[in-house]
């Protein structure tokens, strides 16, 4: 071992170890902190014996006192259900409309709502209600099949052309698919998509709109309306949105317009009363309807 | 290394070139180096077996200003949770109140909400700086008298004197036979201990929970097991820490000293040794005059160790300036004693500045204090400062905050008519002891319209009213609808605009999202 130095200034050994001119003294640690170095590691010895610690291939030691993360989770789960459940009861037990009036349960329901629409909905219509082409947009106010919290709830419960016997519209028909069907040639498809640009005065064809009226009302006035107002406006309950909107569920320029008409569409939600329970449902009607649309 | 007193000087002084010298032979050398048998290799232990310091009892000017110190500070640590403060009848009445559950602070007329934390970061700043001010004046006075873990160690050693006896007593005590009569006194004295410990902790948790509601709690033993916890927790450290960490907490644990010499200068008061009238030390003979020892070359200082004896942390002033040191000004008492005693003026030990010993030692007079160094200026200046902005702070605080969320799924919403909406999460705070009306408006642009979600009033163009509880955060959802026509861009700053009934207002800079073209 190499010569110990001492520090001429104060009688204690150097480290040895030199930066710019100063050296590190080696003053001794107390010795009562090496003893709670000691009592850590016993610590630890005790904490194998009682808690899970070692790995035994697929199995591991389990400890005295048969503590596990998972059981402490589902036993939170369980608290947490507990306390959810006299507001789940209230809100199976009222009307979606009375929900909305009473401050406490809408506020749970708003709250809930919001997880389930994340989980169950928002995989088509966007967090948010946002909507995608085909799939509505929640937060505007264009309703196909109504917009009041008990047309929505209506509609959650039983969904839309789906396999459910008071399911809205009827299952597999939708829009006529009046180019494929052979109903109208391709020259009256165009006149009255013309029409329908000139109903948001977009049309640049005025002679070809104005045939388009005739065909307008002759195939399609019966579930959108003579005014093109939309099926909930008519008092239908078909599922025929406005024409005069600027909200578009398949596209409103000319081309997704041509193809709508000859194709036809019918879209489908499914009945969410056979996969939620009732208060879930209520919820997901409340947190829709206050999503900013709500009639 | 077993030398009886620990010297580490932490720093030397340009002004003192003669602070670097050290007698080679101190009091205690090490007996090891000394003796024969001493093993060929330095067989210095990697670790330091802990010396119990038994502080002996003393006298004087600076033990009342520690005693006075101690009683003051612990006055209000014990009375401070129970002065009450009238806040009005939705609101505790607590003056010290930190009401974690409920995320309030309450100093006196203060309410600090969990936002306005930063009234806590300058508070603590200006801790540190009047830390940093009070050692430029005069050492480390915070570690000798104010210091919690000084004032409850001064307690438990009080309490162990009363018990055991004073230093030489409780030496005797401590190496003696385990007999019945030291098994008692070590009963007793920690018996005591656990109580004062028990008393501290107690006492903490009053500062966070309403006093009288928690001591009713505690008188009926139905304490939470949070309160009992942090009680016990309390109590232990307190026991621990001023019963036996002692002035190891000073030394190890708590990096105050470490740094500290960064705050002092030449001109700071620190308790000093006046070597030049000390030195060489001598045990007195009664034969010799005074006179006769000065023509020896011998000084003041004869050695008698009161000094040390008297030190909470175990060092000997003689060495000077040590790291250890808590400036507690204890062994000047005990020198003044033995000075008054062998008939020499007292002040061998006294707390001055290095100028003025460094002039008196070589031949000049004693330099008078300088109170306002650039250094006391700097932290003065900065202290005013930051106590300025806490006040102006504190007068100009607002009763009302508000924070507005854009949504951003959707990012925005085409409507049936054209026009575009924006939803907004709303948020107010009403930081005031009633229920307030407020109205919003939206500044910037012109056409919009408002409504807020859920609350069944009409949409209108410009504004809508808003209510929040007292001393409560409502939280709205709103719509704000602008025409096709009112848009320019696919962004637009707006403005939320809250006035209160009573005229306060708060504004909240947003954005206005819309289609691109």
């Amino acid at each position: 071992m190499a010569q110990k130095e001492k520090d001429a200034l104060s009688g204690v050994e150097t480290t040895g170890h030199e930066w710019d001119g100063l050296r590190e003294l080696n003053n001794p640690l107390p010795k009562w902190w090496l003893y709670i170095f000691y009592v850590c590691i016993a610590w630890s010895l005790v904490y194998y014996v009682l808690y899970p610690a070692w790995p035994l291939g697929k199995s591991y030691t389990k400890g005295l006192l048969g503590y596990s993360q998972r059981e402490e989770l589902v036993q939170k789960v369980a608290e947490g259900k507990k306390a959810q459940e006299k507001y789940l009861t209230a809100i199976a037990a009222t009307s979606v409309e009375d929900i909305q009036k009473n401050k406490d349960l809408l506020a749970f329901a708003m709250a809930g709502g919001r997880s389930y629409f994340n989980e169950n909905c928002a995989a088509c219509h966007g967090a948010g209600g946002q909507g995608a082409k085909g799939f509505p947009t929640l937060a505007d106010d264009v309703w196909l099949w109504g917009g009041t919290t008990a047309d929505i709830y209506k509609t959650i419960q039983h969904g839309i052309r789906a396999d459910d016997a008071d399911t809205r519209g009827t299952v597999g028909i939708g829009m006529t698919a009046f180019g494929k069907d052979g109903i109208l040639n391709r020259e009256q498809i165009g006149q009255v998509a013309e029409y329908v640009l000139s109903l948001n005065k977009r049309s640049t064809d005025a002679a070809a709109a104005a045939k388009g009226k005739t065909v307008y009302d002759e195939n399609c006035a019966a579930c959108h309306g003579d005014s093109a107002q939309g099926s909930v406006a008519a008092g239908l309950d078909v599922g025929a949105p406005p024409l005069v909107t600027a909200n578009w569920l398949y596209g409103g320029d000319k081309a997704s317009l041509v193809e709508t008409i000859t194709n036809g569409r019918a879209g489908v939600m499914p009945a969410w009363s056979k996969r939620l329970d009732d208060a879930t449902v209520k919820s997901l009607a409340v947190y829709v309807h206050n999503l900013g649309g709500g009639k | 290394m077993s030398t009886t007193t620990e010297q580490q000087p932490l720093q030397t002084d340009p002004a003192r070139p003669d602070r670097m010298e050290r007698p080679a032979a101190v009091a205690g050398a090490t007996p090891a180096a000394a003796s024969p048998k001493a093993p060929r290799r330095a067989s210095r232990s990697m670790y330091q077996k802990h010396s119990k310091v038994y502080p002996k009892a003393v006298q004087g000017t600076f033990r009342r200003i520690k005693w006075t110190a101690l009683a003051v500070l612990l006055a209000i640590y014990y009375v401070l949770p129970w002065v009450r403060w009238d806040r009005g009848p939705n609101a505790p009445d607590q003056a010290v109140l930190l009401d974690l559950a409920n995320r309030r602070f309450y100093l006196f007329f203060v309410e600090l909400w969990p936002q306005q934390i930063y009234y806590l970061t300058a508070a603590l700043i200006l801790a540190a700086l009047g830390l940093f001010l009070a050692t430029s004046l005069a050492g480390r006075v915070w570690c000798g008298y104010a210091c919690p873990q000084t004032v409850w160690t001064d307690l438990y050693v009080w309490v162990e004197r009363l018990v055991e006896g004073d230093r030489g007593e409780r030496i005797r005590l401590d190496q003696g036979k385990w007999t019945a009569r030291k098994v008692g006194r070590k009963a007793l004295k920690n018996l005591i201990w656990l109580l004062i410990a028990l008393a501290t902790g107690g006492a903490w948790i009053f500062y966070f929970t309403d006093a009288p509601t928690l001591m009713g709690e505690m008188m009926r033993f139905e304490l939470s097991s949070t309160a009992l916890g942090f009680i016990g927790l309390f109590t232990v450290t307190t026991y621990l820490l001023a019963g036996f960490a002692r002035e190891q907490v000073c030394t190890y644990m708590c990096p105050w000293p470490r740094f500290q010499s960064a705050m002092i200068d030449e001109d700071s008061l620190i308790v000093t040794y006046q070597d030049w009238r000390g030195e060489g030390r001598s045990l007195m003979r009664k034969s010799q005059s005074w006179e006769e020892r000065k023509a020896e070359g011998l000084g003041d200082c004869i050695d008698c160790f009161n000094c040390v004896q008297v030190c909470p942390a175990g060092i000997d002033i003689r060495d000077g300036l040590q790291m250890q040191c808590i400036g507690c000004g204890l062994c000047i008492d005990a020198c003044d004693e033995i000075m008054a005693k062998v008939g020499r003026p007292a002040g061998l030990i006294r707390f001055d500045t290095q100028t003025s010993q460094v002039a008196i030692a070589t031949g000049g007079q004693p330099v008078p204090y300088r109170l306002w160094r650039p250094r006391t200026i700097l932290y003065t200046l900065m202290m005013l400062v930051i106590a300025g902005g806490i006040g102006i702070g504190l007068l100009l605080k607002p009763g009302l905050d508000i924070s507005v969320l854009r949504d951003r799924a959707p990012l925005f919403v085409a409507l049936s008519d054209g026009s575009v909406r924006n939803a907004y999460t709303f948020k107010i705070s009403n930081m005031t002891r009633d229920p307030r009306s407020y109205t919003l408006a939206v500044v910037g642009m012109k056409e919009a319209s408002l409504s807020v979600a859920g609350d069944g009033q009409e949409e209108q163009a410009g504004t809508q009213r808003l209510t929040a509880g007292p001393d409560m955060v409502a939280t709205y959802r709103i719509f704000v609808t602008v025409p096709r026509t009112g848009l320019q861009g696919a962004t637009q700053p707006l403005t939320f605009r809250l006035t209160s009934a009573d005229g306060e207002v708060a504004t909240y800079d947003s954005v206005f999202l819309g289609p691109a073209n």
